[in-house]
């Protein structure tokens, strides 16, 4: 049977919008016919701390309500974590891993996992969306991850943009649209 | 109709909200802090014309709820845990004073020590408090039960308060998409509660007053009465629903039950993953089914034997802990076919406590120990505990 489930895991700190990523992407694959779920890692968060965010779609009504342990992509916003925390963990075989970061993909190196890189941060930048000491880089990450993975379509993303994000609604669909144009991976 | 997706709270707010409640007394608690966020939200962004008091307490929330429903107002709040715990004493007195408040609840652990996560501990332990209980398995339901409810507890012959239970974080914080009915049709469905007896100055009346030792018995009867009448209700206001909404609920729902020597009794969240599981073990050729109890207060104790009496087993999975005895709804099943000739093998599951996750693997794991009672042909250990951690026993 063709697994059309598919499952992705976010990392970010606290007040980096990790959780708004989950559900802008989460609400863009529903716009597109799936059905989904996003969620926080359960449990209290903390500015500044790792956190993580979840979603799950599936082309059928999704009965499953477990946590995911499995993903089949990691989005990564913050480089800083990728020096803190596993980020690979139970990541499936031939996964993709998205990262907020100036550098090449090829740069990286996560076993058989697909890299793709975008500097998210200096199109949130561009864009003003957060302070600068804390640039807000969820929209833009969503750019990357819609070229990266491929199901779920950038028109989707933007129009969750305009639904889920409470200010900045231009703002934050241009830096999607640029990160999109700009991802690149090895 | 419209499709949009949201957060479980939202759902239950969104589902109070479209009932039109005149009042909502409601004091914070995690994981349902969202709930009276978005209330206020909707009163002051003029969506919702409401009283919502800001009490110092859930004590006082429930105090107020009893005030404002003795009135004649439709009330709703929503609490958690502790929040519930600190009710308790005033949701004896709102279904005794038999006031139709409806709550919505985000089922979590009770300290100590202290848990913020999904457990039914909260509201199993309220069960004999007199209230109505539904549990949710989704965001929908979560919504769609909140409008139900107000239905069933204002009904003439019901009369008593209800709650709503959504998973804590696996629902409260979980964003689904959601079907939101129509307000004209809710209108329709739900109209305004125009209760015959209330307070009012110009017609002084007493709710709640001294029940001396003649009459006292003759109160808790007749509020037992209502209660057991709630149930032919309940499946009244589940068919009006469908007929008006189209979605379809069932006091407990069976999924591929029919032919199963096993048969996995679950309350709220984990109930969706049950029929992932029961899929993949039917794969498996494995004769596995289970059964979801939404409403779990009047306990629906015929349906239960009559969909699970030709089992060899029944697991019963509970998410709460009666210590010294074992799951309720374990107890309660069993009880349901004492006097039956013939019944099958009941087991009880302790699952999921404080937040715990409840993975596929727990029902392949509860499916194999049931098979092995199956071939022993009796039940050794009547309670047992998932997903044990021996080492830091």
């Amino acid at each position: 049977m063709e697994k059309e489930m598919y499952e992705v895991r976010f990392h970010g700190r606290g007040g980096q919008g990790a959780v708004t990523a989950a559900t802008i992407l989460a609400d863009a694959a529903f716009r597109e016919g799936k059905d989904v779920q996003a969620f926080p890692i359960f449990g209290v968060e903390r500015r500044g701390a790792p956190v993580a965010a979840f979603m799950r779609m599936d082309t059928k009504p999704i009965d499953l309500k477990t946590q995911i342990y499995e993903p089949d992509s990691v989005v990564i916003l913050d480089p800083t974590l990728l020096d803190v925390i596993d980020v690979t963990k139970g990541l499936k075989e031939g996964g993709k891993i998205i990262i907020n970061s100036s550098k090449k993909a090829t740069e990286f190196k996560f076993g058989k996992a697909k890299v793709y890189t975008i500097d998210a941060t200096k199109i949130a930048m561009k864009y003003g969306l957060g302070a600068k000491t804390n640039p807000i880089v969820n929209t833009a990450i969503l750019g990357a991850y819609s070229k990266a993975v491929g199901n779920v379509g950038i028109e989707a993303i933007e129009e969750a943009i305009g639904e889920k994000v409470p200010r900045k609604k231009e703002e934050n669909k241009k830096a999607a649209r640029e990160a999109y144009e700009e991802t690149r991976g090895k | 109709m419209v499709k949009i997706t949201i957060r479980g709270n939202m759902a239950t707010a969104l589902g109070a909200k479209l009932s039109r409640p005149d009042v909502v007394p409601a004091y914070p608690i995690t994981p349902s802090t969202l709930f009276p966020e978005k209330i206020s939200e909707y009163i002051a962004d003029g969506e919702m014309d409401a009283e919502m008091i800001r009490v110092e307490s859930e004590h006082s929330a429930m105090s107020a709820c009893i005030g404002a429903s003795a009135c004649g107002a439709r009330v709703c709040t929503a609490s958690a845990s502790q929040g519930i715990s600190l009710m308790s004493e005033m949701m004896f007195i709102a279904a005794g004073m038999r006031l139709p408040v409806v709550m919505a609840v985000g089922n979590r652990a009770l300290a100590a020590p202290i848990n913020i996560w999904c457990d039914h501990q909260d509201t199993i332990s309220q069960r004999d408090t007199g209230w109505l209980q539904f549990y949710a398995e989704k965001n929908q339901e979560g919504l769609d039960l909140m409008i139900i409810a107000f239905k069933v507890c204002e009904d003439k012959r019901v009369l008593l308060p209800g709650m709503v239970g959504i998973d804590a974080f696996v629902l409260t914080h979980t964003l689904e998409a959601v079907d939101v009915p129509d307000q004209k049709l809710v209108d329709e469905f739900l109209p305004k509660y125009k209760p015959e007896l209330y307070l009012d100055p110009s017609k002084p009346m007493t709710f709640g007053s001294f029940g001396t030792p003649e009459f006292y018995q003759e109160f808790k009867y007749a509020q037992v009465k209502a209660i057991e009448k709630a149930s032919e209700v309940i499946d009244e206001v589940f068919a009006e629903f469908k007929k008006k909404f189209g979605r379809e609920y069932k006091k407990i729902v069976p999924y591929k039950c029919e032919d199963a020597d096993v048969i996995i009794l679950t309350m709220g969240s984990m109930s969706g993953t049950a029929r992932a599981a029961v899929n993949k073990m039917r794969e498996k050729g494995k004769k596995v089914g289970c059964c979801k109890l939404t409403v779990y207060r009047p306990f629906p104790g015929k349906e239960i034997v009559d969909l699970t009496k030709n089992a060899k087993v029944i697991a019963v999975l509970d998410r709460d802990i009666s210590p010294g005895f074992g799951g309720a709804l374990y107890g309660e099943v069993a009880a349901q076919f004492i006097n039956t000739s013939e019944h099958p093998l009941i087991t009880d599951y302790i699952i999921g406590l404080g937040g715990r996750d409840v993975l596929i693997e727990d029902f392949e794991e509860i499916y194999d120990k049931s098979i092995e009672t199956v071939k022993k042909g009796r039940v050794e250990k009547p309670v047992e505990w998932i997903h044990l951690n021996q080492e830091v026993l």
